[in-house]
């Protein structure tokens, strides 16, 4: 007995190496989910982050359609890259509103000038707090709401091209 | 060979300016971001919050040691809140019902933490076993 007892502290250290060495070898996850996926929208109520699209409030997204939420920021580059995309599903049929985070109207309307405007209302979250509200972890975030205000998916990141069919299917099912 | 160094100093140089770039918001911090709250007691009870929450950019940092601009965002959410009242651990459950138990390093007493919580009671008991059989063959020896 305390000659195998012996080699326990040996076996334990091991044990140790092998599971940090397994560690060192797995992807790094750092996407953070919603929690609220499922459930109603938060309320909020935003002014407008554009100067010719309407602001932004929870009620707009309960309209009886399903609509795209697009979190995004002038400053943000990945949100300057799906911009393509989001012209994609809004040709596509898809109503797309948005929130612009920590931005300003003049940095916003600059922004749409030059990448394109799918947006039929913005609405501007100055200090992130409508962010925090719907468990956003950052900048670009595409919520896709169905008619009743309720969030059915997150999707996390820019939306690359071969994204938009499978935003397209969600949308649909919301209806 | 000039040529490669130089391009990897301007690749690096590249790297260094978009990284500084794409952390950059147009806006000032928010106004209770970098500001204590005027009550002492009330900004204790902020910042003993604020140590527990965990930044979701810097995800390895608390919102009180990060300089993202979501955490800043997320202090002076804080502080208005406590100001108006709010309990911490009510801001903490509000957090935890969109981000999940991730947003928080205060440990609970989820039943995946029970071991965490048994280890030190076990190690004792294993200690006092230990020092118990010591004594005991102590006494015996001489």
């Amino acid at each position: 007995m305390k000659r195998l007892l012996i080699w326990l502290p040996f076996l334990l250290f091991a044990g140790f190496v092998l599971l940090f060495v397994l560690g060192m070898f797995k992807p790094d996850d750092r996407v953070i989910t919603s929690k609220l996926v499922g459930q109603p929208l938060p309320a909020f109520a935003l002014p407008a982050g554009a100067s010719d699209r309407p602001g932004l409030s929870s009620t707009d997204l309960a309209t009886g359609e399903p609509h795209l939420l697009n979190i995004f920021a002038s400053w943000c580059v990945p949100c300057a890259a799906e911009a393509p995309q989001l012209l994609a599903l809004k040709q596509a049929g898809a109503k797309i509103d948005a929130i612009a985070i920590r931005d300003a109207r003049p940095d916003v309307d600059g922004f749409l000038k030059r990448w394109g405007n799918p947006y039929d209302r913005i609405g501007l979250d100055a200090r992130s707090s409508v962010q925090l509200a719907l468990g956003s972890s950052g900048v670009p975030e595409t919520f896709v709401i169905d008619g009743k205000g309720r969030i059915v998916h997150q999707h996390i990141g820019d939306i690359r091209e071969e994204n938009v069919p499978e935003i397209l299917a969600k949308l649909r099912a919301a209806r | 060979m000039k040529l490669i160094v130089k391009f990897w100093v301007a690749m690096l140089a590249n790297l260094m300016i978009s990284g500084v770039c794409m952390a950059q918001t147009a806006l000032p911090p928010a106004p209770w971001a970098d500001r204590q709250l005027p009550d002492p007691k009330q900004e204790q009870r902020a910042r003993d919050l604020m140590l527990t929450i965990r930044c979701l950019t810097c995800q390895s940092q608390s919102i009180a040691d990060s300089n993202a601009s979501m955490a800043g965002d997320l202090r002076s959410e804080i502080r208005q809140r406590i100001a108006a009242g709010e309990e911490p651990e009510h801001i903490r459950r509000w957090l935890i019902e969109r981000y999940g138990d991730w947003i928080s390093y205060e440990p609970t007493a989820a039943p995946i933490l029970w071991p965490l919580w048994a280890a030190p009671i076990l190690l004792l008991l294993g200690g006092a076993l230990l020092v118990r059989g010591r004594i005991r063959r102590k006494r015996k020896a001489p």
